[in-house]
């Protein structure tokens, strides 16, 4: 039973999206509606952030839709869309912000970011290589010697101690 | 000092974070800041006046609110707004976003209507050009009709004291 009705909602869920889908792309020839699939593809809705007007059925982003299909039927050209929406909503309406003073930190951050660990590592490796070799003493055999007998000296003497209450 | 670079680094990020995780990503800075304010032509509420466009407020520093009923950040600034226009004397233009004209006029009647002027916008048409991504929005509109300033959310009395007011003193009006 609980397998027919979840077919069956899946089924309606479908069909629904299928109409939806259909009614969006209503009034637009094929090559129309392949620009008009990848603009509003490129467009952030500014209520739920992080998804597209494409994917987004905030009414905000039902009216952007509307606004990109009605220019587009209109003839006016990718370029010109995208202004009509940066000049409303600032770049930010951009999935790819242009390149600019505002935005070069964000395009430019992740290199910068891999060059200084770059510099970093190979700073890194340097350091450990040449300075370990120079700053190594010889090692002296009496002092060796020495530490070993007072070592020695030492665990037999908390040896004796420690075994004498068990016995 | 050995650890010279990594505590810049540390001190660097947490400059960053400190800046960065207090601002809130929903409030996208608008583009209009500066720049004229968009023209619209549309009919008062309910039909009067006939049209009103942005030229009718043309002289004076205006604060132009987007709400509307079904809103509920609008209920929240709304007593503020009624302060401000009845005891400042400050003049607010009230756009009726994507609302019918009889659940305006009943929500402006049980709440109190601090708008000069109430402006239909039904298809939230001259939203879309103001940039409008959710309600409500403020925005102060010099004697120019230029954007001066736009409060995105709910007014505040900070935002009023800190940066609207001042807008308004600097423009000859209270």
């Amino acid at each position: 039973m609980r397998l027919v009705l979840s077919r069956l909602f899946a089924g309606l869920a479908l069909a629904l999206a299928a109409a939806l889908a259909h009614a969006d792309v209503e009034g637009l020839n094929p090559a129309q509606e392949v620009r008009y699939q990848a603009l509003i593809a490129e467009l952030r809705c500014l209520v739920c952030q992080n998804q597209t007007i494409a994917e987004s059925s905030a009414p905000l982003a039902v009216d952007l839709r509307n606004q990109v299909k009605t220019q587009i039927v209109a003839g006016r050209s990718q370029a010109e869309i995208i202004d009509y929406l940066t000049q409303r909503y600032g770049d930010f309406v951009l999935y790819r912000p242009p390149f600019k003073a505002s935005t070069a930190l964000l395009w430019l951050g992740p290199f910068l970011l891999l060059l200084g660990g770059l510099v970093w590592a190979l700073r890194y490796v340097r350091g450990t290589r040449q300075p370990a070799a120079t700053t190594e003493k010889p090692v002296d055999p009496e002092a060796v010697q020495r530490l070993l007998a007072e070592t020695q000296a030492a665990l037999a003497a908390q040896d004796a101690p420690a075994r004498n209450p068990k016995e | 000092m050995k650890y010279l670079v990594p505590i810049v680094v540390l001190l660097g990020l947490i400059a960053l974070f400190a800046v960065g995780l207090t601002r809130d990503p929903r409030e996208v800075p608008s583009p209009l800041v500066g720049k004229p304010a968009p023209a619209f032509a549309l009919p008062g509420l309910g039909g009067t006046p006939a049209q009103l466009t942005p030229a009718d407020w043309r002289g004076r520093t205006v604060l132009v609110n987007y709400f509307a009923s079904w809103c509920a950040g609008c209920r929240v600034e709304h007593p503020l707004l009624m302060q401000l226009a009845r005891e400042q004397g400050v003049e607010i233009v009230g756009l009726a976003y994507k609302d019918t004209d009889a659940d305006t006029q009943a929500w402006l009647d049980r709440h109190g209507n601090p708008y000069r002027s109430v402006i239909a916008d039904t298809a939230g048409s001259a939203g879309l050009d103001w940039g409008v991504y959710g309600v409500p929005e403020t925005f102060v509109v010099g004697p120019d009709g230029t954007i001066l300033y736009k409060q995105i959310g709910p007014m505040t009395p900070e935002a009023w004291e800190t940066k609207i007011r001042p807008l308004l003193a600097g423009t000859g009006k209270s």
